[in-house]
């Protein structure tokens, strides 16, 4: 299956999802057969338990990127976002298909070092409170002082900017 | 930039030349980060100015680099067929990079270990390609590129979802961890389908030699995590570094077994597949990966002796179409392929007896 896009002038083609499409298909223990297609899968992983694919749409007007254009039809034909915004215009649309594809909607993976710095240390906090509650929990008191004061410090240091 | 250097081209990458780690069953290990830059759409959907201005960015910020050694970029639209060809049976870049060349650069460390493709359905896909089983340290070498192209580029992060990707598969960490296992054993008591699609079960991705859908020529497989999202990348890294080893205790198991019950039927087997190798005239690169998948089976059991074992996985990777014509210097017809082929296999394999022709 080769799709042919044609951007600009010049014919691109997206037969790399298809890869990502096999990818994601067969850990969810589908059967590729010739016939398969990437619109297939995504349309498939877009349609709840009710069979009917859950199309966002806001008082009948489909849901476009307004950064890039794309459209959500658009995605479900090509199987590739347009831009990083597109994850916030499809949010609705796109948590399905995320929570099919990797069991979790939720990033717990690395930070941009340079420009990730609040992200981190909002991170670093989330981390020092679980850690706080595990302390507590085995009464030791000293630990969850330590956990207190760290947590302090960086809600500073995010205040302070 | 117009043609390669033809000694790069000639020499093998790290991975093909080392060994290491449980290296009787892995060939090579490898992470892939997938990374976009912010506020320009994904390559799919950019304008060619704008692909042109990423490669522009990342080729500077690879420039600031002096940690890693010098990085070699090449204008994919530049090189010849072969040359491309080249890139892709080393593993450098995917298939698809090199189909559609424009606007596309690969940027290459010295060493071959680290790569950066520019403009393939993501802005960046880093890549890692360390010999034998050690996905640690290509994890720990591909976030230090990270980190440093990191510096000096504005990836396109949420919060939420991680690093935005043009696919969905991929956003989260964006990594992807494989390893390239040769599994014979598995393959001649013909358990390998049923323990790779155990894997396919619990969301790991197994694909043949050169990538999906191709065939698993000379009983080499490749498996990678699927889920990128919701775990971190340590996490991803050990999972599938244990399921690794659980496939390489089996290999290796089976290996024991066929050398106690059936020591002589795999001697014949592998002798024989020795035997092809160092004296045909005439040998397709499909047979001689198929053979050499026996031969390097037999050296590393020990039945034979007289070819060095890294020799043998150098051999699977010399003999592709594409580096044996760099070696031997001139595009080749597929009959002179084949001719050439043989040649260069009984030469590495010392067969003395063979000469004339
Ligand atoms: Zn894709
Ligand atoms: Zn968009």
């Amino acid at each position: 299956m080769h799709l042919t896009k044609v951007i600009n002038h010049q014919k691109t083609e997206l037969h790399l999802c298809e890869i990502c499409a096999k990818e994601a298909g067969s850990e969810l223990g589908l059967i590729f057969e010739s016939s398969f297609s990437f619109q297939n899968l995504i349309a498939g992983l877009l349609e709840g338990d009710t069979g009917h694919s859950q199309q966002p749409s806001i008082a009948g007007h489909e849901i476009q990127c307004q950064n890039c254009g794309l459209t959500f039809t658009d995605f479900r034909r090509g199987g590739l976002l347009g831009c990083g915004e597109c994850y916030r215009y499809f949010q609705q649309g796109l948590e399905p298909l995320l929570k099919k594809v990797h069991g979790s909607i939720r990033h717990t993976g690395k930070v941009p070092r340079r420009n990730g710095g609040k992200i981190r240390i909002r991170k670093e906090i989330d981390d020092l409170r679980n850690r706080l509650q595990e302390s507590i929990r085995r009464e030791d008191y000293e630990k969850a002082a330590y956990f207190r004061d760290e947590i302090k410090r960086r809600e500073n240091e995010l205040a302070g900017g | 930039m117009a043609m390669m250097n033809q000694d790069y081209l000639k020499d093998m990458p790290n991975w093909v030349k080392n060994g290491g780690d449980s290296d009787d069953v892995v060939i090579s290990s490898r992470i892939r980060l997938a990374r976009n830059l912010k506020g320009i759409p994904f390559p799919n959907y950019a304008h060619e100015q704008q692909l042109e201005t990423v490669t522009q960015q990342v080729l500077q910020a690879a420039r600031e680099r002096s940690a890693l050694g010098e990085f070699i970029p090449l204008k994919v639209e530049e090189l010849t067929p072969n040359e491309r060809m080249v890139l892709v049976e080393k593993h450098l870049c995917s298939p698809q990079f090199v189909e559609n060349p424009h606007l596309r650069t690969l940027i290459v460390d010295q060493e071959q270990t680290v790569s950066i493709m520019v403009n393939e359905e993501d802005h960046l896909r880093v890549q890692t390609l360390l010999p034998a089983f050690s996905l640690d340290s290509a994890l720990e070498l591909s976030n230090q590129v990270d980190d440093f192209l990191e510096e000096n580029l504005e990836f396109c992060f949420d919060e939420f979802r991680g690093y935005l990707t043009a696919c969905p598969t991929n956003v989260g960490t964006g990594l992807r961890a494989s390893v390239m296992l040769h599994l014979p054993g598995l393959t001649l008591v013909d358990q390998v389908k049923r323990v790779l699609s155990a894997l396919a079960h619990i969301g790991i991705n197994v694909r043949g030699f050169y990538g999906e859908g191709t065939e698993a020529y000379g009983d080499i497989y490749q498996i990678s995590n699927q889920v990128t999202l919701g775990q971190s990348e340590e996490e991803l890294t050990k999972n599938l570094q244990s399921i690794c080893r659980q496939v390489i205790e089996q290999e290796r198991n089976i290996r024991e077994a066929l050398l106690k019950e059936s020591r002589t039927q795999l001697e014949d087997r592998v002798c024989r597949s020795f035997g092809i190798l160092s004296q045909a005239r005439l040998i397709s690169s499909e047979e001689t990966l198929k053979l050499l998948s026996d031969v390097k089976l037999g050296a590393e059991l020990g039945i034979i002796t007289q070819v060095d074992k890294n020799r043998v996985k150098e051999l699977m990777f010399i003999t592709r179409s594409s580096i044996l014509q760099t070696i031997i210097g001139k595009e080749l017809v597929p009959v002179e392929r084949d001719y050439y082929r043989a040649m260069v296999i009984r030469q590495r394999l010392g067969a003395h007896g063979a000469s004339g022709v």
